[in-house]
C-alpha cells in the first residue's frame, strides 16, 4: 500500500473503495471469527467452506470474509451472506455442503438451518428481522459483521479515518473538545466521566502528554471491549489519534489483556497498516501531526483496570493503584498529563465527529447519551453482545432482545457493573439503564456486563463468589481492602458451608460499610457492593442459609439434596442412566430413588428431568 | 522436582532486543520467555538484571504480582478453567471439580508427569460459549463435565 501524502490522496483511496459498492450490498459470506465463535469452531467451518467453493468453482465469484463478533454469540458460529443478508445460525462444518449447494449455488433456502424465533416459533431468514438485532442501535458494533479487521481497506470504505481527516483539516483542537463535550459522551469503563471534560483538564497541563486506551477489561462476564478491537480495531485507532490532536500528544499506548491474543494480533495488523498508509506516525496525512501507538500487554491482574494501576504496570511495575490526591490527567504516566479512556468511549469519538454532537445528543437520556454496549449473559437465552440506546429498560434488553430466560425458569436478578456492582432483584426490572438510574437502587452500569440469573443462583454463594474474586485480585496495600474483604470472605464461606450465625449479616453490614469508606481505591470501595445489594434485596435467602441451615437455590451442597418425588416421577429412567455416581435406582416405570450416600449433587438428574420430579430439599 | 533447564541465552537476548531493552516491557519479556519455557526459570532473572538495568527485587516483584507469570515448571498442557461470572452461573464449578478428580491435582498444581498444569483463570471473554475452559492458546466452549474429561482424553492421547 502506498503512503498517503495528503488529505486529497486520502479522499480519492476512499472514493475509489466506496466505488466498489457498500460491503453489505457485494456478493459475499460473511462468517464471525470472533473467539467466541471460535471456541465453538469458525476454523474448522472456514476450512470447509474453502473446499466446497472449490468444489463448485464459486471460490473466485463470491468472498469469504472472516469478520469479528456480530453479537449473537449464542448462536455461533454465524454465517451472513450477503447481499440478501441471509442468516445462518450454528453452522457445523456437516452444514457447509448444504448451503454451497443449494444456496450458494441455486440460491435456495435450507428450511432446517434457519433462525427459529423461540417466542413466535416463526422462521426468520434475514438477520435484520430478528428480535435479537432488530432492537438493537448499533452505531458502534453495526460493522462489525461486515468488515475484516485486519483490513483496513474494508474499514476506509464504511467511512473510517474521514473523523481523522476532518480532525486534521478542518476543526482546531479545541473545537473537537467543544464538540466531544457537547456529546455529552460519558466513559464507557464505567467511572462514566464526561470525556470531553476529561480531555480539556489534561489539555490544560503542561508536559509531554501521553494517550492511553484501557483495554484491560477485568470484569468476568464482560467482553464488549474485546470484541471491539477484534473485530474493528481501526475504530480504536481513529478515536486515539482524533484524541491526541485535541489534547496535544504524540504518545499513546493501547493495555491490553494478556487473556486477548486474537484482539492483540488484530491491533497490531491494524497499526502496521495505519502505519503503512500514513493514517498513524510521522506527519500524518502531511499536517506536520506526529503520532504512534504502542500496545502494552497485562499480566493477568484485574487491579491493573484502575487507571494508576494501570500506569504502573505500563511502566514496567507491579500495578499497584496509589491515592489520586493529584488526578493522572495532571501526573500520570512517567508523572506526565495522561489522558486515560476505555475502549468503547475511543470508539465512539470518530462516530460523533462524523456525525456531530447533536445527532449523538438526541440518543439517550438527559444525562447519558449515546448508545452503550452491554454483554447479556448468563441465564438467558439470548447471550451476547448487545448495543442499545442509554434508557433502554432491563426488561427490554433481557426479555425482548434477550428472549428472557431459558428452560422455563424464573428470573431472580441482573447483575450489573462486574464486582463492584450489584445484583438488581425483579421489582426494578422497568429500571432505565443509564448511569444515574441504575445508582439508585445499589448497582452501577460498570463496563456493561450484565449477568441473569434465575431460580437455581443463589445469591449468597454469588456475594461469596464476588468477594473471593476480589480478595484474590487486591493489590494488598491497604488494611480495609486486604484485611477487610478477607474477614468478609471467612463469614460467606462459612455461612455457605453451614456454620452461619447470628449477628453475621451485621457484621456484613458493618465491614462492607468500612472498606467502602476508607480503601485507597476503586476496586476495594467497590468490592462491597455485590455484598450489600444481595443483602438488601435477598436478605431472607442469607437467613435461610444461617438459621434453617438451607440453600434454597440448591447451590451450597452442605445445605441441601436432591430428592425425587414419587408423585410426578415416571420412572422414565433418564436421571439413573446419566447420573455419574450410579446414584440413582428404580424400575422402568416406577418412581425412582435418590441414595443419599453416594449422590455428590452433580445435578445432572435435576438439570436433566423433563417432569420437574427431582426437588431441591 | 529436579529443575535443570539449559537457558538459551540468545533466544532471551533476542527477546529483549525485540522490547528495545526497555524496562518498562519487563512484563512483556517475561511472557515471552514463558512462551518457550512454560514459565520463567530463575537462572534468566540475573540476565534480566543486567541487561533491563532493573534491580532483582523489581524482577520477582512483577513476577510474583502478576498470574500470568509462572516461576515453577507448568505441565505441557496448561488448562486454564474460566471462572468468570457467567460461567460460575453456568456450572464453571463442576467442570472444575471435574478436573481435579481426573487429572488428581489442585489449581495451581502439575500432574506429576508433566503433562497438565491446572489453573483457574478469571474470564476469557467467551462468555456466551460458557463453561469454558483454554488449553494453551486453545479455547473450548459449549463444556459439560463429560465433554471436558473427553478433552482431556484427546490431550493425553495427543502427548501419547
Amino acid at each position: 500500500m502506498t503512503k498517503l501524502k495528503d488529505i486529497e490522496a486520502f479522499e480519492k483511496l476512499q472514493a475509489a473503495l466506496q466505488d466498489k459498492g457498500q460491503l453489505k450490498d457485494r456478493k459475499l459470506i460473511s462468517l464471525c471469527a470472533g473467539s467466541g465463535c471460535g471456541a465453538y469452531g469458525t476454523a474448522k467451518v472456514h476450512e470447509s467452506l474453502k473446499e466446497e467453493l472449490a468444489k463448485h468453482n464459486l471460490q473466485d465469484k463470491i468472498e469469504i470474509k472472516l469478520t469479528g463478533c456480530h453479537g449473537f454469540c449464542e448462536k455461533g458460529p454465524i454465517m451472513v451472506i450477503h447481499p440478501e443478508g441471509i442468516f445462518y445460525p450454528q453452522v457445523k462444518p456437516e452444514k457447509v455442503p448444504e448451503i454451497v449447494e443449494k444456496t450458494l449455488q441455486n440460491g435456495e433456502l435450507v428450511k432446517s438451518f434457519i433462525y427459529k424465533d423461540p417466542a413466535t416459533k416463526k422462521e426468520l431468514t434475514h438477520e435484520h428481522d430478528i428480535p435479537f438485532y432488530k432492537l438493537q442501535q448499533r452505531i458502534i458494533f453495526g460493522n462489525n459483521g461486515l468488515i475484516d479487521p485486519t483490513s483496513i481497506e474494508d474499514y476506509i470504505s464504511v467511512g473510517g479515518y474521514s473523523a481523522l481527516s476532518k480532525a486534521l483539516f478542518k476543526l482546531k483542537p479545541k473545537d473537537i473538545i467543544d464538540e466531544i463535550k457537547k456529546s455529552g459522551l460519558r466513559g464507557r469503563g464505567g467511572g462514566g466521566f464526561p470525556t470531553g471534560i476529561k480531555w480539556a483538564t489534561c489539555a490544560k497541563h503542561e508536559g509531554t502528554r501521553y494517550v492511553i486506551c484501557n483495554a484491560d477489561e477485568g470484569d468476568p462476564g464482560a467482553y464488549m471491549d474485546r470484541s471491539i478491537l477484534e473485530g474493528n480495531p481501526h475504530s480504536v485507532i481513529e478515536g486515539m489519534i482524533v484524541g491526541a490532536i485535541a489534547i496535544g500528544s504524540n504518545e499513546g499506548y493501547v493495555y491490553v489483556r494478556h487473556e486477548y491474543p486474537l484482539a492483540v494480533t488484530n491491533l497490531t495488523i491494524a497499526l502496521e497498516s495505519a502505519r503503512e498508509l500514513g493514517l498513524l506516525g510521522k506527519n500524518i496525512l502531511g499536517s506536520g501531526f506526529d503520532f504512534d501507538i504502542h500496545i502494552s500487554r497485562g499480566g493477568g491482574a484485574f487491579v491493573c483496570g484502575e487507571s494508576t494501576a494501570l500506569m504502573a504496570s505500563l511502566e514496567g511495575r507491579p500495578g499497584r493503584p496509589r491515592a489520586k490526591y493529584i488526578h493522572t490527567v495532571a501526573s500520570g504516566f512517567k508523572d506526565s498529563p495522561s489522558n486515560l479512556n476505555n475502549v468503547e468511549t475511543w470508539a465512539n469519538v470518530p462516530v460523533i465527529i462524523n456525525k456531530g454532537a447533536d445527532w449523538y445528543a438526541a440518543i439517550g437520556t438527559e444525562h447519558s447519551k449515546g448508545t452503550k454496549i452491554f454483554s447479556l449473559v448468563g441465564k438467558v437465552v439470548n447471550t451476547g453482545l448487545v448495543e442499545v440506546p442509554m434508557g433502554t429498560t432491563l426488561r427490554e434488553i433481557i426479555f425482548d432482545i434477550g428472549g428472557g430466560i431459558p428452560k422455563k425458569k424464573k428470573f431472580k436478578a441482573v447483575q450489573t457493573g462486574g464486582p463492584s456492582g450489584g445484583c438488581i432483584p425483579e421489582q426494578f426490572l422497568d429500571l432505565s439503564v443509564d448511569f444515574d438510574e441504575l445508582a439508585k437502587v445499589g448497582s452501577i452500569m460498570g463496563s456493561g456486563g450484565m449477568i441473569v440469573m434465575d431460580q437455581d443462583t443463589c445469591m449468597v454463594d454469588v456475594a461469596r463468589y464476588f468477594v473471593d474474586f476480589l480478595k484474590d485480585e487486591s493489590c494488598g496495600q491497604c488494611n480495609p481492602c486486604r484485611e477487610g474483604l478477607k474477614q468478609m470472605l471467612d463469614i460467606l464461606t462459612r455461612i455457605c458451608k453451614g456454620d452461619g450465625k447470628e449477628g453475621d449479616i451485621e457484621t456484613l453490614e458493618e465491614l462492607g460499610a468500612m472498606i467502602q469508606k476508607f480503601s485507597l481505591c476503586g476496586l476495594g470501595t467497590s468490592a462491597p457492593n455485590p455484598v450489600l445489594t444481595s443483602i438488601l434485596y435477598f436478605r431472607d435467602e442469607y437467613e435461610a442459609h444461617i438459621r434453617d441451615k438451607k440453600c434454597p437455590a440448591g447451590v451450597c451442597k452442605p445445605l441441601f439434596h436432591y430428592e425425587i418425588d414419587p408423585e410426578t416421577c415416571t420412572g422414565c429412567g433418564v436421571c439413573l442412566r446419566k447420573c455419574p455416581q450410579t446414584a440413582v435406582s428404580g424400575e422402568k416405570k416406577k418412581a425412582h430413588i435418590i441414595d443419599q450416600a453416594n449422590c455428590i449433587k452433580c445435578g445432572i438428574c435435576y438439570e436433566g428431568c423433563k417432569f420437574d420430579a427431582i426437588k431441591i430439599c | 522436582m529436579e529443575n535443570t533447564i539449559e537457558i538459551d541465552l540468545k533466544k532471551i537476548d533476542g527477546i529483549i532486543d525485540h522490547y528495545s531493552g526497555s524496562k518498562e516491557a519487563l512484563l512483556m519479556i517475561m511472557q515471552d520467555i514463558s512462551d518457550i519455557y512454560n514459565y520463567v526459570p530463575p537462572e534468566v532473572i540475573p540476565v534480566l538484571v543486567k541487561k533491563l538495568g532493573v534491580k532483582e527485587s523489581l524482577v520477582y516483584s512483577v513476577a510474583t504480582f502478576y498470574k500470568t507469570i509462572s516461576l515453577k515448571p507448568r505441565g505441557k498442557y496448561i488448562v486454564s478453567v474460566c471462572t468468570g461470572t457467567a460461567c460460575h452461573v453456568r456450572g464453571a464449578e463442576k467442570i472444575t471439580d471435574a478436573l481435579r478428580g481426573e487429572l488428581g491435582i489442585e489449581e495451581g498444581e502439575t500432574t506429576p508427569d508433566r503433562l497438565f498444569t491446572l489453573e483457574a483463570v478469571r474470564c476469557i471473554g467467551c462468555c456466551a460459549s460458557g463453561p469454558v475452559i483454554n488449553v494453551n492458546k486453545d479455547t473450548h466452549g459449549g463444556l459439560d463435565r463429560s465433554i471436558a474429561l473427553k478433552l482431556i482424553d484427546e490431550y493425553r492421547q495427543k502427548a501419547s
